[in-house]
């Protein structure tokens, strides 16, 4: 699906990189601990959690990730903002808990299976 | 062989918040050099656990990154309290950091594990009360 689909079926904000909303995601993450992502992931394009500081950000520049969506209507700050923009990272928030924001995600499609070996 | 490019990097030890912009510049710059993207995603995560870990356990350290030909070599040194027990502080989920530094989604054990996960090989040397040096070579993909 897209950014935008993905927006749109958990009914979320966009922070910044509009953009990027055209952008193809195929496959996301749900996770709060960013060791484990960094250890895991492969290839998500989506980083769904209730983390909100900007490691999680570069965390997801380093796994190459195209959009984050922070959960339970938790607000990045700006600085959190201006580093995802910088990086060209869509930021979204949702008033969902993480659970069912992935629920929602995973049953419209969007697995956690990375498309790439 | 020729010399490697090298980036030199401070790493402040000061602010967990800001730690990791070392590894963002270093895969911008791996980016304009043009390798390949799981070259430059290895290396990048490699450096960006070694950066975290050196922010949490050591105040910080020094960060060089040569790019040979066929090679990248990370090599991070810290003055840090130095590892007591390697072995134990290479298992995954083996974790002294704080519970500050787990509210923000690091110090689970997975650091060290992890940089030697992402990395062709890896050589710690370390000294208690002395400080630590983290070698990791990366082969060109």
């Amino acid at each position: 699906m897209k950014v935008k689909d993905l927006k749109e079926l958990l009914d979320a904000e966009v922070f910044c990189c509009e953009d990027n909303l055209e952008r193809q995601v195929d496959s996301a993450c749900g996770c709060d601990l960013m060791s484990d992502v960094l250890a895991y992931v492969k290839d998500q394009g989506a980083l769904l959690t209730g983390l909100v500081n900007p490691q999680v950000v570069r965390t997801a520049v380093m796994m190459d990730m195209i959009c984050i969506v922070f959960v339970r209507s938790k607000e990045p700050t700006e600085d959190i903002v201006a580093l995802a923009r910088d990086n060209g990272i869509v930021v979204l928030n949702t008033s969902k808990r993480l659970y069912e924001a992935c629920g929602i995600l995973y049953s419209n499609g969007l697995t956690g299976k990375a498309t790439k070996s | 062989m020729s010399e490697p490019l090298v980036f030199h990097f401070d790493i402040d030890g000061e602010d967990f918040i800001s730690a990791g912009q070392a590894s963002i510049q270093i895969k911008k710059n791996l980016r304009r050099l043009g390798l390949s993207p799981e070259t430059i995603r290895r290396v990048s995560i490699a450096m960006y656990e070694g950066e975290i870990n050196m922010v949490i356990h050591a105040k910080g350290g020094e960060a060089d990154v040569k790019v040979y030909e066929d090679r990248i070599e990370i090599i991070l040194a810290d003055k840090g309290p130095g590892i007591k027990n390697i072995d134990e502080a290479m298992q995954e989920g083996f974790s002294t950091a704080s519970d500050t530094i787990r509210s923000l989604g690091f110090g689970a054990g997975m650091g060290l594990p992890n940089m030697k996960r992402y990395s062709d090989s890896m050589d710690i040397d370390t000294t208690v009360g002395v400080g630590t040096t983290v070698t990791m070579v990366i082969k060109i993909q």
